[in-house]
Formats: structure tokens, C-alpha cells, sequence
């Protein structure tokens, strides 16, 4: 019987009623008294000197307030770096400058120039055609292992070369993986390409400063997963105001995927401007300023080896990955091909030596950093790739392969420094076999066939380090940050709850589920408990939402914030029926004294806590308002099986996805329809990913897909009605809800099967192909056909 | 500057604008109607859809001038004036058929013109007519399943929530 609430039942969604009704409230809704428009000339060349920015003509424009430059920031910080990698030789990654607006130099197509503030948005932007520019334009670097060679053109002068870090996990491991490799029976090799990628979440970014002068009181209105952070960066290290100055909201958010993690310029100048000019300023991103200034992601070239010995058991992984950085370092670029990436190598498989070798480049280009999944869509495709090719040589069923790897007992440590609490990967790849009715896929095949239609079946594991992260060992790994997560549980007098959230919604539907934990703890109706988020002023300090955290760690700490008021409550309840606190139980909203009919409700002592007539004020005091930080003792690790099933016209090369089907084990699930939703969402990044999406840079570092007519995002009839399951669950051992996390699984598990699949129906036509790189457009898999 | 007039959601609404103002500025920034949104420069996203006199349209695409005396009908003009959700927003929530709902009005305005077209659409047939609305949240899987509940065919077939 499905639950009608608390944990487990699907609960619709309280915050889709003022979606639904156009009465949301995004930042692009929030128009201050008496704000100005702010309009960011961009480089229109990836990579030049800036010998002079004329803003005479500008500044004298109708309407225009003022127009700042490079110069005016010149003796601020810059955007800071969150993340500090060590490279292979115990020294800190090259870290360059990135400043607000561009100083000296030009590095990307899109690098702010000059901001002209004026009255209105057009005045702005008719202003800003009026300023004269003299760049020398140099030679741009856009290919990464070019950027690398000798003489390159060098994006940052004062940094001796474009590489960020040479990196090498572990370096410890190399001995025993060259061994390996050359006792190996069988050795399968890949080189393939991560394609670079725009998130794109629905509503641009916007910033929108404001300022008070009676006060100095600065608020930042910003389309952010995580205003607490953007509040500590900018902050402390761009703009020097303390936190009790600065308040940093961010309201219901359009999607972020990962791009509106990040400390963006833009939230800078305006934060700065609306000061200088005592003028609220405003900043709303248009859709082609999105694609040259939110932060793109993957864009990796690796070459995998996998070493097998003569009974298929995988010996020894070995990977050298090239990662592009862009011109900067965004928030948390340096860890995203590190951390995220190379300690997810080993997979769902038991493979003894792993070493993982990892290149940032700096290029003419966009930064890049995370992008949903951020690290572990780039391991899971070289290595689900790798293991299918494998398979392919040798003969074998690629089901049978990887069941023969899997990894059976838990805990299980990897050869790459992380601990996998808990999995059982045979479950979810027999429930995968089931969904996606893999026994009548012959069937399909022979019909397929018979309308001149090849078909392909791909199967893929995939595992996913989540619940981000245990602060100490961050800490070890150069995160500037803790990854904690906070809560603050408000009891009213009537017994109605407010808890504020240091994690984020921004699509995830944590008004819903957060109250539905609350709800079943206490025994109260989730109509009763509000959740508070994404405003500094009012919620304790939070690391906000990324890497599938939320529940895994913001709802920790609002499961240990409830723990301790219902410790409260209990002693309370003990004081009211003269009880012992031992014998106090709460059930469905009621303290009873065990064995007695003695009971009170939660509003008798909710509101006892707060009218203390009868209440042990010498031993408690009044009120009922606790908050909790969490930090977690692990990463979670969900895993999970996907199959895609496509259709190859061979005339075209289009790929059409027949069938899309994804086991996961999320360990404990609070609402299996957000869950749901949250695969499918990821399902179809992943399949974004692998058939249509891709950036493409030309030579002079143009970026020649810029716009959604470039760009091909997904749309309804690209794909199919997907058939998901979160049955399989082992709950995780170290939290409180025994959660994982599901936000990003369908983005990590689905492009290596749709890749796969297309490799397998190719074949099956008689094409000898081992590999397409992505996205498998329509050209790219009929050259491939035709050899 | 040159003035407007229309009918928005039922009720007169008029405004100044300049010649070059869009439908959807005018209805954001003139009316408040903040339940429209723009989520591109390129007529591509659908997230500012709405009706002019019963016909869905892109509202970045229309100059406001373009509307003058017509019967615009926006995302806030669906529910009743009693708060009771239209069939469609109604589908849309009982079958999660938003996330961030940044691209919702648009979604459901687009929905509504098909219907209206085609009372009972084929998933192939929704599919088709969603091809000028984005979602980069839901993967449309809930989105089409919520349009063919709301037009009354059985989706209890297709799986998951
Ligand atoms: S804003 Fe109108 S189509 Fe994108
Ligand atoms: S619900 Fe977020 S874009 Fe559709």
C-alpha cells in the first residue's frame, strides 16, 4: 500500500501551486525602487590585449550612469578559486588571477570588458555599442593537448605554461599497475572524448545588487544554489564586506545543474555598483550572454586501458585524461577532474590497481566546471565504454563481464581512497534485466530489422560518490571550504514547525519532501512544517545543493536539529503528566506515558515550551528552537544499471531512443515520485549528452553553438517514456535516513549506455566499430558506417 | 512614447511603450505579470507562451504594439478567481510535471492551445507540439504523461510516477 505521508509516500508537491499560477518569485521577478540596468560589453575574440577601452562616447549616452571598467576593479580581489589540487609532484596548481572585468588581457569569447549602468536596459545596451575598443587580438589556444606544447600562446603570461596541475592518483599505485598491466592477459584500450557541454538550466542567471546607505547593509538578490557561499566568497575574498553586511538571497531558482554554484562576476559588479552609484543595479542574463558566461562542463580526452587476466577478471585500470579549465578557474573547477573523478575509477567492480593521471589545461575558452554529475559521468563513460569493448574482443556477454567484477562485500576501500559503505549491484542489474525486458529484446531487434531499422541494446553500471562531503577530508584534499550542512527547527507556540534550510531547492521539491521527514518523525501533518531556504538572513549557515547532497546532508541536519527537539519535547511532556522522561513515547503527534492512557498532544507542549506557567524552568529552558550542523562521516555511493535501446536508420544515421529503462539503488527513498522525476530529468542530460548536445570552439576560439538554434538541447520527441525503479535499496550505514542521493544518477548512468547501444546496433548491421565519440549526431554515425 | 491597450486575463490593461518593446516585457515589467518568463533571445524555449486572442504565441517574438486591442490570455489567467487550479495545471501537479517551473507557464499554455485543438493528442502527437518548449528539468516524461491525463485519457499504463 503506498503511504499517504511521512517517509516513503508520494506527496505532491506544495511548491507547484505558485509555479503553476505564474505567481513564483525568481530573481528576474524582484524589481527594486529607483534601480538601475547594468549591460556587460563582452569580447567578441577569445583571446587579444586590451591596449584601450574608450568609454567617452558611452558615458555621454542618454540615460547612462556610469561605465566601469578593468581599472575600477583593478585593486579588488579576484573571483576566488574554492579548491586547491596538489599536483603529482607535491606542488599547489598554477592558480591565475581572474578578475571582475577583464584587465590587460582578453581570455575568452564572453570576458566582461566594461559595464555600462544606465536607466534602462536598452540605454545600457545601446550605450555599450558606443564604446570604442583597441584589442590586439593574439593567437588563440582551444585545442587542449596543443595548449600544452612548447611555445604555445600562453592564456595567463605570468603562469609558466597552460597546464594547471599534472595530477597522479594515486602515484603510489603506478609499480603495482604497471605490473599488472604487463602480466595481463588481455589488455583493451580506448581513447574517447567527454564532450563539453552547457548546463542550461531554463531561467538565466540574474543579479541584482542593492545597497543601503543608513546602514551599509549589502544585499545581493542572485540566482544561486548556495547564497551562503557566494556571501563568504564574494565577501571575504572579492569585495571585502563582512558577512553582517552582506546578505545574499536566492529565491525560487529556474534549474542550476551546477552552474549556479559558482561565484560569478557578474554577482560582483553588481553588488559593487549598487554601492558606487547608492542605485539598486540589476543584471538579467540574456540566452546568448548564458552560453559565453555560465561555467560549461565535462570536455575530458582520455585514454582508458583495461588489463584482464586469462579469466576476465579486470587487473588493472590505467587512464590519462586530458581536462579543460577554460581561461579561469571557476568556483570548483580544479576538483572536478580530481576528486570527482579520479576516485570513481574503480566503479562497481573490484579491480586491484588503478592509477588515474589527469591534465588541466588552461585554454581560450570558457571556464568549465561542474555540470550535473561533475567528475563521475566523465568515469563512469571511459570505463563502461572501455568494459564493453572488452567484452566485444573477447567474445563475452557484457552482463556477464561486469557481473563477474562486481564488487559483492561491503564495506568495500578501492584501490582509489574511497570506502564504498554499502551496494548490491547483482540486485539492481537483475531488477534492470526485468524492467527493461532484455529477454524480448531479440524480438524487437527482428522487428526492427524488418522495417530497415538496425537495433541496439546497451547496458551499463554505474556508481556515484554523493552526499557531499566530510569536511576533514576535503580539507585534505585542498577544498577551501567545509561541506557541512546546517538546520535550524523552529517550533511555534501552536505547534506548527519552521525549518530553515542551508540546502537549496531549485526544482528539487524540498519544501515537500524536508516537511514529510519532519512529518514522520513527529507524527504531525506536513501542512504544519514550512521549510525556509535561500536567504542568508534567515537560515543558519549552509554549503547549499550540489552533488546530490541535500537530503543526504541537509537532511541529516534537520533530522539531528528534530532529534534534539524531541529530547526537548519529551522532558517537557515528562514535567506535564509527572512522569519519568524514560517512559515518555511519542507516536503520531502524541506524548503518552508507556503502560498509562496518560498522554499529551504536541501542541500542549509545544505550547508549554513557549507560556511556561508549568514547565522546569530550573532545569530547561523555555522555547522549543534547535539547529544542527552535519557533517557527514562518508561520501554515499548510490549505484545502478541503465539499458538503452535505440534504433540506427542506416540510410540517415539518426538514433531514435526506443526504450530507456534505470535501476537504481538510491538506498532509502523519501518521495518516489521526486525521485522518479529526478532520474528522468537526469535520463535526459544523459542522453543530451550523448546525442545531441556538444560546444563547439573553432580555431580562433569562436564558440560556434551559441544559441539554442547551435545548441541542440533535448526536446519532448527526442525522447521516449522512461521506465525507472528505485526498489533495490542497501541504505546507507552513516546517515540518519539512511539516504544517498538521486539528483544526479541519470546524467552519470545514461550516456555510456546510449553510446553502447548504438555501437551494438552498428554492428549488428555488420559495421566493424568500436567506438563514436559524442554527441552521435546524425553525420558523425553515418561517416562511421561508412567506415 | 506611444501608448497600448489590450485585454489581459479578462480585465483592461494599458500601458506606455516604446515601439521596440516586446509583448513579454510589456506583460512583465508594465502589468507585474511576472508568470511569464523568457528564457531565450532566439524565439526557441517557449517559456513566455501565451494566448492572443485564443492562438498560443511566443510573447518575445510580438511586439506589444502588435497586441494592441487583442484578448491576451496569461499563465495567471488559468486558475479560477477562487484559487481552484484549470484541469491542466491540475494534471501538471498530480503527475509531477514540473520541477524548477521555470518553463511551467510556457508548458501549460502550450498545452491548453493543443487541446483546444486536439482534445484527445497522441503521446506522439504532444511530443510533436512540444518541439518549441524546453524543459531542461523533467525530461518531459511527466509533462506528456500530465497532458494526456488532463485530457482524459488513461496514463495508468505508463510507468512511474
Ligand atoms: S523566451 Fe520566448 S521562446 Fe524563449
Ligand atoms: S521544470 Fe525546470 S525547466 Fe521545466
Amino acid at each position: 500500500m503506498p503511504k499517504d505521508g511521512g517517509i516513503g509516500a508520494s506527496t505532491k508537491r506544495r511548491e507547484d501551486v505558485r509555479f503553476l499560477t505564474g505567481t513564483g518569485h525568481y530573481t528576474d521577478d524582484i524589481n527594486l525602487r529607483g534601480q538601475a540596468h547594468v549591460h556587460f560589453l563582452r569580447s567578441d575574440v577569445a583571446h587579444g590585449r586590451l591596449n584601450k577601452v574608450d568609454t567617452s562616447a558611452a558615458e555621454g549616452m542618454p540615460g547612462v550612469l556610469r561605465v566601469f571598467t578593468g581599472a575600477d576593479f583593478a585593486d579588488l580581489g579576484g573571483l576566488p578559486c574554492g579548491w586547491q589540487v596538489t599536483d603529482r609532484f607535491g606542488q599547489p596548481m598554477q592558480e591565475p588571477r581572474h578578475p571582475v572585468l577583464a584587465h590587460g588581457k582578453v581570455r575568452h569569447v564572453g570576458d566582461p570588458i566594461a559595464a555600462v549602468v544606465a536607466e534602462t536596459r536598452e540605454q545600457a545596451r545601446d550605450a555599450a555599442e558606443a564604446i570604442v575598443l583597441d584589442i590586439e587580438e593574439l593567437p588563440a589556444v582551444v585545442d587542449m593537448k596543443a595548449a600544452l606544447e612548447d611555445g604555445a600562446p600562453k592564456v595567463h603570461d605570468d603562469l609558466t605554461s597552460n597546464l594547471c596541475y599534472d595530477w597522479g592518483f594515486v602515484e603510489e599505485n603506478t609499480a603495482a599497475v604497471d605490473e599488472a598491466f604487463e602480466k595481463a592477459a588481455h589488455v583493451t584500450t580506448l581513447e574517447l572524448v567527454n564532450n563539453r557541454l552547457v548546463a542550461n538550466p531554463m531561467e538565466p542567471r540574474v543579479a541584482l545588487g542593492d545597497y543601503n546607505r543608513s546602514t551599509g547593509e549589502h544585499t545581493l538578490y542572485t540566482t544561486s544554489q548556495n547564497p551562503h557561499v557566494i556571501r563568504l566568497l564574494m565577501g571575504a575574498f572579492v569585495l571585502g564586506i563582512p558577512e553582517h553586511k552582506l546578505r545574499v538571497v536566492a529565491p525560487d531558482v529556474g534549474g542550476g545543474f551546477g552552474s549556479k554554484i559558482y561565484h560569478y562576476a557578474e554577482e560582483a559588479f553588481c553588488t559593487f555598483a549598487a554601492k558606487a552609484l547608492n542605485r539598486p543595479v540589476k543584471w538579467t542574463s540574456s540566452r546568448s550572454e548564458a552560453f559565453i558566461s555560465d561555467a560549461h562542463g565535462r570536455d575530458h580526452v582520455t585514454k582508458i586501458e583495461l588489463a584482464l587476466d586469462a579469466e576476465n577478471n579486470f587487473t588493472a585500470i590505467r587512464t590519462e585524461t586530458y581536462a579543460n579549465m577554460g581561461a579561469y578557474l571557476s568556483t570548483f573547477a580544479p576538483s572536478i577532474p580530481t576528486w570527482l573523478h579520479g576516485t570513481l575509477m574503480a566503479g562497481n567492480y573490484k579491480t586491484p590497481h588503478i592509477y588515474v593521471n589527469v591534465k588541466a589545461v588552461f585554454t581560450n575558452t570558457v571556464p568549465v566546471d561542474a555540470y550535473r554529475g561533475a567528475g563521475r559521468p566523465e568515469a563512469t563513460f571511459q570505463l563502461e565504454r572501455v568494459i564493453d569493448k572488452a567484452a566485444h574482443e573477447l567474445g563475452v556477454d557484457p552482463i556477464a563481464l561486469r557481473r563477474q567484477n562486481f564488487i559483492t562485500e561491503f564495506p568495500y576501500a578501492t584501490p582509489v581512497a574511497v570506502e564504498y559503505d554499502t551496494g548490491d549491484y547483482h540486485a539492481t542489474m537483475d531488477k534492470l534485466e526485468e524492467i527493461a525486458d532484455l529477454k524480448g529484446f531479440a524480438a524487437r531487434r527482428k522487428e526492427s530489422e524488418a522495417k530497415g531499422k538496425l537495433r541496439g541494446l546497451g547496458i551499463n553500471c554505474y556508481i556515484e560518490a554523493c552526499g557531499i562531503a566530510p569536511s576533514n577530508l576535503v580539507g585534505q584534499l585542498g577544498a577551501r571550504a567545509g561541506l557541512y550542512e546546517s538546520a535550524t527547527v523552529r517550533v511555534n507556540a501552536t505547534g506548527g514547525i519552521t525549518v530553515m534550510t542551508g540546502s537549496h531547492s531549485h526544482g528539487q521539491g524540498h519544501e515537500t519532501s524536508f516537511a514529510q521527514v519532519i512529518s514522520e518523525m513527529i507524527g504531525i501533518d506536513a501542512d504544519q512544517v514550512e521549510i525556509v531556504h535561500g536567504d542568508t538572513a534567515n537560515t543558519p549557515m549552509g554549503m547549499g545543493t550540489y552533488g546530490s547532497r541535500s537530503l543526504a546532508v541537509g537532511g541529516s541536519a534537520m533530522v539531528r536539529a528534530t532529534e534534539k527537539i524531541i529530547n526537548k519535547a519529551r522532558k517537557i511532556a515528562a514535567h506535564l503528566m509527572e512522569a519519568a522522561e524514560g517512559d515518555i513515547e511519542l507516536k503520531d503527534g502524541r506524548f503518552s506515558v508507556a503502560g498509562t492512557d496518560k498522554s499529551v498532544a504536541w501542541g500542549d507542549v509545544t505550547l508549554a515550551a513557549y507560556v511556561p506557567h508549568n514547565y522546569p524552568l530550573a532545569e530547561l529552558e523555555p522555547g522549543l528552537e534547535e539547529t544542527a550542523f552535519y557533517d557527514p562521516a562518508n561520501f554515499t555511493y548510490p549505484a545502478g544499471a541503465y539499458a538503452a535501446e535505440v534504433e540506427v536508420d542506416p540510410e540517415t544515421g539518426k538514433v531514435t531512443i526506443e526504450r530507456f529503462a534505470a535501476a537504481d539503488d538510491f538506498g532509502n527513498v523519501v518521495n518516489p515520485m521526486i525521485v522518479s522525476g529526478q532520474v528522468h530529468g537526469g535520463i535526459a542530460q544523459g542522453v543530451g549528452q550523448a546525442l545531441l548536445e556538444g560546444c563547439v570552439y573553432d580555431e580562433q576560439g569562436q564558440l560556434l553553438t551559441g544559441s539554442y538554434m547551435d545548441y541542440a538541447m533535448p526536446r519532448a520527441d527526442d525522447l521516449p517514456f522512461f521506465t525507472v525503479d528505485h526498489s533495490c535499496q542497501t541504505p546507507c550505514t552513516h546517515n540518519p535516513l539512511g539516504v544517498k542521493g538521486c539528483g544526479e544518477a541519470g546524467a552519470i548512468g545514461s550516456p555510456p549506455a546510449v553510446v553502447n547501444a548504438v555501437v551494438d546496433a552498428l554492428r549488428s548491421g555488420g559495421h566493424d566499430i568500436t567506438h563514436i565519440d559524442m554527441p552521435l549526431s546524425p553525420s558523425r554515425v553515418w561517416q562511421a558506417m561508412q567506415g | 512614447m506611444p501608448e497600448v491597450s489590450m485585454t489581459v486575463n479578462g480585465k483592461p490593461a494599458k500601458g506606455q511603450i516604446e515601439g521596440r518593446t516586446l509583448l513579454v516585457d510589456f506583460l512583465r515589467d508594465t502589468l507585474g505579470l511576472t508568470g511569464t518568463h523568457v528564457g531565450c533571445d532566439t524565439s526557441q524555449c517557449g517559456a513566455c507562451v501565451v494566448h492572443v486572442d485564443g492562438r498560443a504565441v511566443k510573447a518575445c517574438t510580438m511586439f506589444a504594439a502588435e497586441a494592441e486591442g487583442a484578448e491576451v490570455r496569461t499563465i495567471e489567467g488559468m486558475a479560477e478567481p477562487d484559487g481552484t487550479l484549470h484541469p491542466i495545471q491540475q494534471a501538471f501537479q498530480d503527475h509531477h510535471g514540473l520541477q524548477c517551473g521555470f518553463c511551467t507557464p510556457g508548458m501549460v499554455m502550450s498545452a491548453a492551445a493543443l487541446l483546444a485543438e486536439n482534445p484527445t493528442p497522441s503521446e506522439a502527437e504532444i511530443r510533436d507540439y512540444l518541439e518549441g518548449n524546453i524543459c531542461r528539468c523533467t525530461g518531459y516524461h511527466n509533462i506528456v504523461k500530465a497532458i494526456l491525463a488532463a485530457s482524459g485519457q488513461d496514463v495508468s499504463r505508463i510507468a512511474a510516477e
